[in-house]
């Protein structure tokens, strides 16, 4: 007998799939799971929990190849409907990120910035099959002669077009308020002056990291559902902290570890890949992603079991603290209070505020629930595991 | 009952002491909630009516027969469904709770336009832009 009761594989999960009798459950469904009926019972059970988020995500982008003109083209700088598109990679590559703005977008000389146009709202555009306007300019060479072009395309013109987001699904994140005097704009949405509201983003109990908190299962490979259509994880994402202060089964109760992943955008939809402007801020795009858990033994029954009354998130000031770095900490709460409208901080109640759609993070869980019951969605053995410490 | 309308004064008669005469002859409660009111233009106002029903409908005759044009607010202040992603960042600043968050357990955010004042804090706040107000 190994270590533990119940052992499960993934390859028994995905013949339990393809038979269509495995067993999925979202991670909503499987903390009551766990409560009447065990770890053990829910991990014999259950073979898949489904998680979901859905977000301002800015670390996003696609790396998109236009393919050549006639004659042929060295781009170095590139617009996609106005806005900067990173063009020192070959020829016709390009890296259009979600927080770049038009080029001529005021950006907060007007403040705050209204930033009605970025990278994220490209790519809405173009999942939304809308055509972009694509112009480009080159010093030409002698096999790149051409200096430029301007032309209209739509996704399926595109030879190449993938989303790849260096830092998306963040394990936790700070609760982030105002303790100055006057309305500051920040990422974290609008913070009203003393105290007035706190702002939260993530999805609580469906966040895939805190369902797999040590990154036991997610690693390089897992298919994931990312922006309506397919993705995979493939690596670790940036700022990615293996090693942050733990709470209740393992969660971690500061921003901890992040995901880098990618997907084809052809197959994507713009219901999970939406543009957004950040007040004062800048452009972003929520990205829809969820994560197939499979249970393959009781230790990730319990993972899968956190409840939004474990998850710890911690308040910090964004007037001052957090542009200054000071580290300072202004208390903790947790996600059923942050959910439940109000918590407090100091003897004073203060208004919560959600950035993160716990709507659409259900919808992407009961999704994947579906495309995994149907058949359609195998999983996959990650090849290399994430780092993550006690 | 209260009734909550959007009035449209022509270049005609934006200095006629209208709303005057309609708290005088129907005695309406009146709350002015937002106005555009400038010599010789095309002007308007947010306002909410308290009083008997049919009181409010011949208040409603009285302005029409001034001139005034008047528009439901539903039809002025719009969300946008298929924009709107339920995050809930607007609910940090919608200063009348016309956008708020009714059901604790599925985290919709509700809008409800009679709670609206039309002050359009909320458009630029929203993050995928689902908010639509035309009011001018």
């Amino acid at each position: 007998m190994g270590k533990y009761q119940v052992e499960k594989s993934i390859a028994e999960i995905n013949e339990k799939i393809k038979s269509g009798k495995a067993v999925v459950v979202t991670a909503e469904e499987m903390v009551k799971i766990v409560k009447s009926e065990g770890e053990v019972k829910a991990a014999k059970k259950v073979d898949v929990v489904t998680t979901g988020t859905f977000g301002p995500m800015c670390s996003s982008g696609a790396i998109f190849n236009f393919g050549h003109s006639t004659p042929k083209i060295k781009a170095s700088k590139v617009l996609m409907n106005d806005v900067p598109a990173y063009a020192g990679l070959a020829a016709v590559d390009v890296f259009l990120g979600v927080a770049e703005s038009t080029f001529d977008d005021p950006l907060n000389k007007i403040y705050p910035g209204k930033f009605s146009y970025g990278g994220g709202h490209v790519i809405e555009d173009l999942v939304a099959g809308k055509e972009i306007e694509l112009v480009t300019e080159a010093y030409g060479t002698d096999c790149y002669p051409h200096k430029g072009f301007k032309k209209s395309m739509r996704l399926e013109d595109f030879p190449y077009a993938m989303l790849t987001n260096p830092r998306n699904a963040y394990q936790n994140y700070n609760v982030g308020v105002n303790l100055g005097d006057k309305t500051i704009y920040t990422y974290m949405g609008v913070l009203r002056p003393k105290l007035q509201n706190a702002n939260y983003s993530s999805a609580g109990v469906l966040a895939p990291l805190f369902n797999d908190p040590y990154f036991k299962t997610i690693g390089l490979g897992t298919r994931i559902f990312l922006g309506g259509g397919v993705g995979y994880v493939t690596w670790y994402g940036t700022q990615h902290n293996p090693k942050p202060v733990r709470g209740d089964k393992g969660v971690p109760s500061v921003p901890a570890g992040t995901l880098s992943v990618m997907g084809e955008l052809k197959g994507m939809s713009p219901k999970y890949l939406v543009g957004l402007s950040l007040l004062g801020y800048g452009c972003s795009m929520a990205v829809g992603l969820g994560i197939p858990i499979p249970i393959l033994n009781e230790e990730m029954a319990h993972h899968t079991s956190i409840a939004d009354e474990e998850i710890i998130a911690q308040i910090v000031d964004y007037s001052e603290d957090y542009p200054q770095a000071t580290g300072k900490v202004l208390g903790t709460t947790n996600y059923a209070a942050l959910k439940s409208g109000t918590i407090v901080l100091d003897g004073k109640e203060i208004q919560t505020v959600p950035l993160s759609s716990f709507v659409k993070a259900r919808e992407i869980a009961e999704l994947l629930k579906g495309w995994i019951e149907k058949g359609d969605f195998l999983l996959t053995e990650s090849q290399v595991l994430l780092p993550s410490e006690k | 009952m209260k009734k909550k309308i959007v009035l449209h004064f022509s270049k005609a008669i934006w200095d006629k002491p209208i709303i005057y005469r309609l708290i005088k002859k129907f005695d309406l409660v009146v709350n002015i909630q937002k106005a555009n009111v400038l010599p010789k233009q095309e002007s308007f106002m947010v306002l909410e009516l308290d009083g008997d029903n049919g009181v409010i409908t011949k208040g409603l005759d009285f302005l029409i027969e001034c001139g005034v044009r008047i528009d439901p607010i539903e039809q002025r202040i719009k969300r946008d469904e298929d924009r709107c992603t339920h995050c809930g960042a607007c609910t940090a600043i919608c200063p009348t709770g016309s956008l708020y968050i009714k059901d604790r357990s599925t985290m919709e955010v509700v809008f409800d336009s009679q709670l609206c004042s039309g002050c359009e804090l909320c458009v630029p706040v929203c993050p995928p832009h689902a908010m639509e107000i035309h009011i001018y």
